[in-house]
């Protein structure tokens, strides 16, 4: 494997220059980016009466998210890990979902059953880079799964944050267990289902909507679905006979709604509204977002940037920008800021241990009971 | 005496208020019917799912995960295949999170022919079943091992398997659970729904107590000499018949209810095949890949030198399913008679 390090010089996708430490000196200036002085104030946009704190912790976290994915894209061309898939593109739908879940342990708390494009929800949560780079690179340190599993198969179980795991959809009928749970408690909590669209034909997709709407015994779960329009090479159309997804959660009268989730703004607004009509009825809500696969669909098609398609989070960094709301220079430093953080977490990443060959036994079962029948 | 339905409901009655169950459910398993064995019947937190099982079972690893107790259970083994792939995710959940996420979740599901069930109500899953790992496997032959299985399975912090064999849900057994009245009819009178005018029903439960069977240890039901004979659930019964049978022509042989599939008691069987040298191992699930096979592996590996004859496998036959007429069915799983002959053919065989 390559041990070098790929280094982006600018906010621009532009794959840079290979140096081992070259980043690490510009990391040291952090840079306040509410210069207001210095931003020419121009179009004056409402963006939903957001308050502009919450426009650039928005934005900031949509760029570290993107910065990350395409960290770990590089580290997988670099030959530093075996297979890449992610979310770069649904930073406009993750990010604001990351943010508004009442993050916690136990069923207080929502719990969010997420599957491999959710790098930009787990970063708006608090997940470090590193912690995704560990993962990435199958590092014996990667909180998830110990280096035993894919990119973006995120779990922390102190944010109630699910195993992601490859099997497309069973997340949805497990969301309804832990949210039968919260219910028990009724502490207003919610559990969080996300997926991709092709993945809806499977069975426990409607397992999950007949589940959360019995009548009378509805259950708090916020149902998403993140249409890209397409399951690895199959486009949507030719697939579905139904109008939209969103329509067949109404047949089950679960309030459902489609919305553009390339549009953070109108994500967050939309979000927060479900997510306080569940709160406080105890019963579910469904969301279509539709969304961008800006980097096909794993490392396994090339995971190359198609410059064609929507980037959400250029086009939020330029609309805050006409806005007068971040400045240029202000917008390039948390690129850089992120670059390098994401730089160092790979170069600190390497260093750390594999996870050793016998650890295959561990966690079998719990208290590592012995797995091995050898030994029985 | 309890029967094994009975002693199933005492042992989750005995969960619901000791232990920390919470959702006992599967299809028909709450109010009216309480199961369609009735080993649900009178429970407080029973209630019916919808008819969906992988909803069922995607259902308990969510509550599971939440951390709460529950016992979900499939109304038959034969409708529990299109599950399979989340029982596996279930068994793999704790390791692919590195130990960081537990599912202590029961689910319990009727196994086995032996009343004529025909296609789709005779299937085995304890083959199947042995290639889940990270879940434990259960499955008791009589009342108070039902019981004490039960509640070992609802306080391990792993997901449980429990097999519970259809030919047995009326069987009586020679033990009482502790608490049990020692009258049946009065037992019966207390929990059992009655068939009219149940309206307002609610059960009496006796006081039970607290009585674990620890999952991964084996039960001698004969002692002998000549032959271990290694089996469970269901086959239990038949090869206890047969020990007692042949016993008085002077053949000796050792039964082991090994009453878990997985972790299963090595030691148990070991001790025994080196005292006896000749083992059958008996059950019902279909012959090739078997999990008797395995036994059978494993007893040829590291006893082979104390082997008196060869380790002999007597299963289902390896047949797409059970056919409903009784010269089928009895053609297609283990009957007194080939356990009487595969024994005999073992002990006879000279090395
Ligand atoms: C049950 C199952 N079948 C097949 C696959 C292989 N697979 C992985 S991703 C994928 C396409 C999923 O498409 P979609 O649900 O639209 O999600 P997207 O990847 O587009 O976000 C397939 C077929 C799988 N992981 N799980
Ligand atoms: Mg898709």
């Amino acid at each position: 494997m390559s041990k070098k390090t790929t280094v982006k010089t600018g906010g621009k996708a532009v794959a840079g220059k290979t140096t081992k430490k070259a980043a690490k000196p510009a990391a040291k200036s952090t840079v306040k980016t509410s210069k207001k002085a210095a931003v020419p104030a121009k179009k004056k946009q409402s963006f939903g009466g957001l308050s502009e704190e919450i426009l650039l912790r928005m934005h900031d976290l949509m760029v570290k998210s993107r910065v990350l994915e395409e960290r770990l894209i590089k580290i997988y061309k670099a030959g530093e890990a075996y297979f890449w898939i992610g979310g770069p593109g649904e930073e406009a739908w993750g990010v604001p979902l990351g943010m508004l879940a009442r993050k916690g342990f136990g069923p207080e708390n929502d719990w969010l059953h997420l599957h491999y494009r959710c790098t930009p929800t787990m970063v708006a949560m608090g997940m470090t880079m590193i912690d995704s780079i560990r993962l990435m690179m199958n590092r014996a340190t990667d909180p998830s799964t110990g280096g035993r599993n894919f990119s973006s198969h995120y779990c922390f179980p102190e944010w109630n944050v699910a195993p992601v795991t490859s099997p497309l959809e069973v997340q949805y009928p497990i969301a309804c267990g832990t949210a039968q749970a919260q219910k028990r408690v009724g502490k207003g909590a919610l559990s969080i289902v996300t997926g991709g669209d092709a993945g809806t034909a499977e069975g426990d997709f409607a397992s999950c909507l007949i589940l959360a709407s019995r009548k009378g015994q509805e259950l708090p779960v916020l149902i998403t679905v993140q249409n890209n329009g397409y399951g690895i090479s199959t486009p949507y159309d030719g697939q579905h006979g139904e109008t939209h997804i969103a329509d067949r959660a109404r047949a089950f009268n679960i309030r459902s709604r489609v919305i553009n989730g390339n549009d953070p703004v109108e994500t967050y607004l939309a979000l927060k509204e479900e997510m306080e009509y569940i709160r406080k009825t105890g019963k579910p809500s469904f969301i279509e977002a539709m969304v961008t696969r800006l980097y096909g669909h794993s490392s396994a098609d090339g995971a190359n940037k198609k410059p064609a398609l929507f980037d959400p989070v250029l086009s939020f960094e330029k609309r805050l920008i006409d806005a007068g709301i971040l400045s240029e220079k202000a917008a390039k430093k948390i690129w850089e800021i992120y670059e390098t953080e994401g730089v160092n977490a790979q170069e600190q990443a390497r260093q750390e241990p594999s996870p050793t060959p016998e650890s295959v036994w561990d966690h079998v079962y719990v208290n590592n009971e012995n797995a091995d029948w050898r030994k029985f | 005496m309890a029967s094994i339905a009975q002693a199933i409901r005492m042992a989750l009655h005995y969960g619901e208020e000791n232990m920390g169950v919470k959702d006992i459910f599967g299809q028909d398993v709450g109010a009216p019917l309480g199961g369609v064995f009735t080993a649900t019947q009178g429970l407080q937190t029973a209630w019916n799912s919808t008819l969906d099982e992988r909803g069922i079972i995607g259902m308990a690893m969510g509550i599971a995960m939440a951390g709460d107790r529950c016992v979900a259970e499939i109304q038959f083994a034969d409708y529990i295949f299109n599950t399979m792939d989340l029982l596996k995710i279930a068994g793999n959940t704790l390791w692919c999170t590195n130990g960081q996420i537990q599912l202590p979740m029961v689910v319990m599901t009727p196994v086995g022919a032996g009343i004529f069930g025909s296609v789709y109500h005779s299937h085995s899953f304890d083959a199947w079943a042995s290639r889940l790992p990270g879940w434990k496997i259960v499955m008791p032959s009589n009342p108070l091992d039902a019981y004490g299985l039960m509640l070992s399975a609802i306080e391990d912090p792993n997901p449980v398997l429990y097999l519970k064999s259809k030919a047995l849900m009326r069987h009586k057994g020679d033990e009482l659970i502790p608490g049990e009245p020692v009258d049946e009819k009065e037992l019966k009178a207390m929990i059992d729904k009655p068939v009219q005018n149940a309206d307002g029903w609610k059960p009496r439960w006796p006081e039970l107590e607290k009585y674990m069977v620890p999952i991964g240890k084996g039960k001698i039901t004969r002692a002998g000499e000549h032959i271990t004979v290694v089996t469970y659930s269901r086959m239990v019964h038949l090869c206890d018949e047969i020990a007692d049978k042949l016993a008085e022509e002077g053949i000796s042989v050792e039964v082991i209810d090994l009453r878990s599939i997985y972790p299963y008691d090595w030691q148990l069987i070991k001790s025994s095949i080196e005292k006896t040298g000749r083992v059958l191992f008996v059950n019902e699930d279909t012959e090739v890949t078997n999990f008797g096979e395995h036994l059978a592996y494993r007893a040829t590996q590291e006893l082979f030198y104390q082997l008196m004859a060869r380790p002999r496998v007597l299963a289902g036959k390896n047949l797409p399913g059970i056919g409903l007429h009784p010269n089928l069915e009895k053609n297609s799983v283990p009957q007194l008679h080939d356990i009487e002959a595969a024994i005999r053919e073992v002990v006879a065989e000279v090395p």
